[in-house]
């Protein structure tokens, strides 16, 4: 086992949410859920970060930033869209400027839908996540060697 | 040659693993202060670990080179001032991996890393003439400016400079990189900054920025320990106190900006250092 | 003493050389070859000299005294005829005044009974190995400078012959300023540095460059007049000599008036508040003029002045009135170089605080102070000029002197930005020389009682300085996308001999420290002040031990080198092109201009000048009332 299991930094990006699934996030810090329990803290900065957690649908406006993101997330990193909008475009998804989950920009690895998604689910959407982490990061070593 | 090298060694062994237990305990307290169970109390060594177990990106590799030598020389610092050295040299050497930091954050050039290195210049300037002047009224005290020295003083050195103490405590939590004055990085996510001084560093570099920050930590709690030296008992429970202190701190103020940072620094160093300087001066000649 | 005559007369004649010369023959050759001779001389005389403490030559005043006497009064008459062409009253008054008394002086007192007219001891040959090396190394520098020059400065005449006649006769006057022994001699090289710096910041001719020559001009001959009169107060204090090494060994009570007087005439040369604007003003000159005369030589001629006089301000508040003269300057001008983003005028007000520095130190006038005087003087010459020149350099090539010009430069020019981060580290960080005499300073200071204020002064000057010099090193080594060739072709042969040569120095001075300190300044303070003292041993390891770390560390890039992942900065996730630039809405492109923090609400000149110049004018008044009370009542 390694430790990115333990310390899991994410980043928390709003793409285009109705910000309901930003406050369930953020919901996930506070005392009740209190997720530093885990490790996680959410660094704002995706060069600190591993896991990707991205609300809302792409559209034009952020389908770049959302790339640039996830490129500037070192490896090995997972992305987690949470909600139903970054699952697959929700409710959304026949908007004239939204081009769909957030899989039709960058490849995500866990799905935690929902509308808003609860904060357990995002907790454990996460923890999910944590598991294919360490797939990916014994596939990185594997590749080093 | 004076120096006890033995202890010089130890501080560099054993620093980190306390470093990393003082940060260990500092977040479970702040997460009990806010009502939060907190992360376990090893958290801070995982953290690292993950850190050395990811790919690092840079900006420039140059960024490494600042990174390095940054901790090279915190952790020169720290093994020079428990080696007994002359303090003097001590608060050069850490102006000096300061500046390795600052240059390791200019290199990236994002905004923010710059903004971040930027102010934590201001921030070096708000703080080097307090521990300056510490250094300078310890020598009064002590005559000498040999740490070795400085501790076997048989006397409250606290007593005698409690003016410079208070200019240095002030200080300390710009050190510390706490609020009120966590302006140029932070531990917490405040996100109007990124993480400023840190925002370009990722993966092994910014897990040895980490682990220089706590020699750092070990390193200035010593030097807070010299004001108390003349009893163990009391220097372990002052320190204790002053970082809990530092905790509530943290936990109750919000962040200010560099000018008022800056300002009151320096009033109050120089209003302090003035008063207890000139007592000390007077009292000898 | 052949040596000495040589080295004071050598170079003024090549400088006549160069001036007669046709035009465009051999100009360069005879600048470098005699800068190269000059340097040489100045060596072996140190290696001749070193370990024989004082010298004192006889050398009959008569003719050589007449003849300064006419030349003096050739140099009051082509002042007076600039001063009237160009409507420079005070110029002219104060000409007036000084040559007046000048010839009142030799009239009724003529001194030529003297006969121990030249001398040389420790801090003499340090001083000769600064004019000597660092001014040969500036001159050879100059030549390819100055074509450089004249290639993009068209409005300026070319008159290179001139330019180097009068940088060879400086020279010259530097020498007979430190090897002299008597005074009215020491007096008239005064007054001829002042003479050259003015015609070399009025070198270009523009408006701008003719109106700072003038106030420099002015200042100058403000702290002249106060020379004069140290001479004629000489004349009527019983028990004086008109020989410095004998008037310095009379104590305050005969010597303090004449070494007051004499101090404010160097506080003048080396431009401390008030008198601080001609040297910014003087930066407008080309760049060689700007490190040689005012930053390594010229303006060190005012502080050696103080310092030969130290021991006479020992414990005298006349003295801790200088010396809190250049505390507060060295605060201030640290402070307001934090608002200045133009390199050169960074680099003079940090010159300017660095001399407040050593002039804290002198008129303290301990014998430790003494220690970490001279040390600044030999770092500071060395470490300034490089960043001088470096500056000069860069400037040619990137058409700017503005810092914030120089984003990047580590790519651009990386020979010359990897010389000036040596510079610049040389003049603030921790193993190099200038914090070593910083912590002997800082010593000094605190075993003294005169030293509370100042102890206080220099621990939040320094913190300033750490501010405005690791900006300026964050800028050049910051790394910009797509940086393309290096510029740095055009740069002369004699411009990088000069800067490998001075980079060399920083460093390498840095490791003598212990040998420098026992073998010439110790012997020094011995025989002045009977005590000694020197950075302890131990220090010295761990200096060393941070210096060898410093100079390896750089290796580790090598090691990391392969196989890093580059990324853009993180620029909150807006897309970065290679451009740096923001990809903003509606497919507008934002360039990222990143600038330094320059606080100049804080800083500024507009706030900090005033408030120094009252500082200095109140103070330099306080050490007047002391002379006077000091020397005349008691
Ligand atoms: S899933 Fe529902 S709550 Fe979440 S962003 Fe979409 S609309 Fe809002």
């Amino acid at each position: 086992m390694t430790y990115l299991a333990r310390s899991p930094w994410v980043i928390h990006y709003d793409a285009s949410s109705c910000n309901g699934c930003d406050i369930e996030v953020l919901a996930c810090l506070t005392p009740l859920y209190d997720i530093e329990r885990f490790g996680i803290i959410n660094t704002g900065n995706p060069k600190h970060a591993d896991v990707f957690l991205v609300t809302g649908s792409i559209n034009e406006q952020n389908k770049e930033v959302i790339k640039n993101i996830y490129n500037q997330i070192p490896e090995p990193k997972v992305v987690v869209a949470i909600g139903i909008c970054a699952t697959s475009g929700g409710v959304f998804r026949e908007c004239y400027n939204v081009m769909g989950g957030i899989d039709t920009m960058i490849p995500v690895d866990v799905y935690v839908p929902g509308c808003a998604a609860r904060p357990e689910m995002i907790i454990d959407g996460v923890v999910k996540a944590l598991g294919i982490l360490e797939e990916k990061w014994a596939k990185m070593e594997a590749g080093k060697k | 040659m004076n120096l006890n090298i033995i202890t010089g060694i130890i501080f560099l062994i054993l620093a980190p693993l306390i470093g990393g237990l003082i940060a260990g305990a500092d977040r479970i307290v702040t997460a009990r202060m806010q009502g939060r169970v907190g992360p376990p109390l090893l958290q801070p060594f995982y953290d690292v670990s993950k850190l050395f177990e990811k790919e690092t990106m840079v900006v420039t590799t140059t960024q490494y080179v600042y990174v390095v030598a940054y901790i090279v020389f915190i952790a020169f610092t720290g093994a020079l001032f428990f080696s007994g050295g002359d303090i003097l040299l001590v608060v050069f050497a850490l102006t000096l991996a300061h500046v390795f930091l600052i240059m390791g954050a200019y290199a990236s050039r994002s905004p923010y890393s710059v903004i971040g290195a930027e102010r934590e210049l201001i921030m070096l300037m708000a703080f080097e003439p307090a521990i300056i002047l510490c250094a300078a009224g310890m020598y009064l005290v002590s005559k000498s400016f040999f740490v070795r020295d400085i501790i076997s003083y048989n006397g409250a050195i606290i007593l005698l400079i409690p003016g410079l103490f208070f200019a240095f405590l002030y200080v300390f939590t710009m050190k510390l990189r706490k609020s009120p004055f966590d302006i140029s990085t932070s531990h917490h996510a405040h996100q109007e900054l990124i993480k400023g001084l840190t925002t370009d560093f990722s993966g092994s570099v910014l897990g040895i920025t980490e682990i220089a920050h706590w020699y750092e930590t070990v390193f200035l709690l010593g030097f807070i320990y010299l004001f108390f030296a003349f009893n163990p008992v009391i220097g372990i429970i002052a320190l204790i106190v002053i970082y809990l202190l530092e905790i509530y701190i943290d936990n109750v103020s919000a962040r200010v900006r560099w000018s008022f940072a800056l300002k009151s620094a320096w009033i109050i160093t120089a209003v302090l250092g003035i008063v207890n300087i000139g007592i000390l001066f007077f009292r000898w000649w | 003493m052949e040596l000495l005559i040589f080295l004071i007369l050598f170079p003024a004649l090549a400088g006549l050389l160069v001036l007669l010369l046709p035009k465009d023959f051999l100009h360069g050759a005879v600048v470098k070859c005699s800068a190269l001779i000059v340097a040489i001389v100045s060596v072996v005389l140190f290696a001749a000299e070193w370990n024989k403490g004082i010298q004192i030559y006889s050398l009959a005043s008569e003719p050589t005294g007449q003849l300064i006497f006419l030349i003096e009064l050739l140099i009051a008459i082509f002042l007076l005829y600039i001063g009237i062409k160009n409507r420079q009253y005070l110029v002219i008054g104060l000409v007036i005044v000084q040559t007046a008394l000048v010839i009142w002086l030799e009239m009724a007192h003529p001194v030529s009974e003297i006969t121990k007219n030249l001398f040389v001891d420790e801090l003499t040959l340090i001083m000769a190995l600064i004019v000597g090396v660092i001014g040969g190394l500036i001159a050879i520098y100059a030549t390819g400078y100055m074509r450089e020059y004249h290639l993009q400065h068209k409005e300026a005449r070319d008159r290179r012959p001139l330019f180097f006649c009068l940088i060879l006769v400086f020279l010259s006057a530097m020498f007979g300023l430190i090897f002299s022994n008597n005074l009215v001699w020491i007096f008239f090289f005064w007054e001829v540095t002042t003479l050259c710096s003015f015609l070399l910041i009025g070198y270009s001719g523009t408006e701008d460059a003719k109106k700072n020559a003038f106030s420099a001009l002015w200042m100058n001959l403000l702290g002249g007049l106060g020379f004069v009169i140290a001479l004629i107060a000489l004349t009527f204090i019983k028990g004086s000599s008109f020989e410095l090494m004998t008037l310095i060994t009379t104590g305050p009570a005969i010597a303090l008036i004449p070494a007051v007087l004499i101090g404010f005439a160097g506080l003048t040369k080396s431009a401390q508040l008030p008198f601080s604007s001609w040297l910014l003003g003087a930066m407008v000159a080309p760049t060689p003029v700007s490190a040689l005369l005012h930053s390594s030589t010229m303006v060190k001629a005012g502080v050696y002045i103080i310092v030969r006089f130290a021991p006479v301000f020992e414990h005298t508040y006349a003295g801790y009135a200088i010396a809190l003269v250049g505390a507060v300057t060295f605060l201030i001008a640290s402070m307001i170089a934090i608002s200045q983003s133009n390199a050169k005028r960074v680099l003079a007000y940090s010159t300017v605080a660095n001399l407040g520095l050593i002039i804290a130190c002198a008129g303290i006038g301990t014998y430790e102070a003494m220690w970490a005087a001279i040390f600044l003087i030999i770092f500071h010459a060395i470490a300034k000029s490089l960043l001088f020149l470096c500056v000069g350099t860069a400037e040619h090539s990137l058409n700017s002197r503005d810092i914030e010009d120089m984003d990047g430069l580590v790519l651009k020019m990386p020979k010359v930005a990897g010389m000036i981060l040596i510079g610049i580290a040389g003049m603030f960080l921790a193993p190099f020389g200038m914090l070593m005499s910083k912590y002997a300073t800082m010593r000094a200071f605190l075993d003294t009682p005169g030293g509370f204020l100042l102890i206080l002064i220099l621990a939040f000057g320094s913190a300033v300085t750490v501010f405005f010099w690791s900006k300026w090193m964050g800028k050049i080594i910051s790394v910009p996308p797509s940086s393309g060739e290096t510029i740095e072709k055009r740069v002369s042969i004699s411009e990088w001999a000069a800067l490998y040569s001075l980079s060399a120095l920083t460093i390498v001075v840095c490791f003598l420290i212990p040998v420098i300190s026992s073998v010439i300044v110790e012997r020094f303070l011995k025989t002045t002040y009977g005590m000694t003292t020197s950075l302890p041993f131990e220090n010295v390891v761990i200096m060393i031990l941070m210096l060898v770390l410093v100079l390896i560390l750089p290796l580790t890039f090598l090691h990391y080198r392969k196989d890093k992942k580059h990324t853009g900065p993180y620029m909150c996730g807006r897309p970065v092109n290679d451009a740096y630039a923001f990809e903003g809405s509606l497919g507008i492109r934002r360039e990222l201009v990143i600038s330094n923090y320059y606080l100049d609400s804080w800083f500024g000149e507009a706030k900090l000048v005033p408030v120094g110049c009252a500082a200095g004018v109140v103070l330099i008044l306080i050490s007047f009332a002391a002379m006077l009370i000091g020397g005349v009542i008691l």
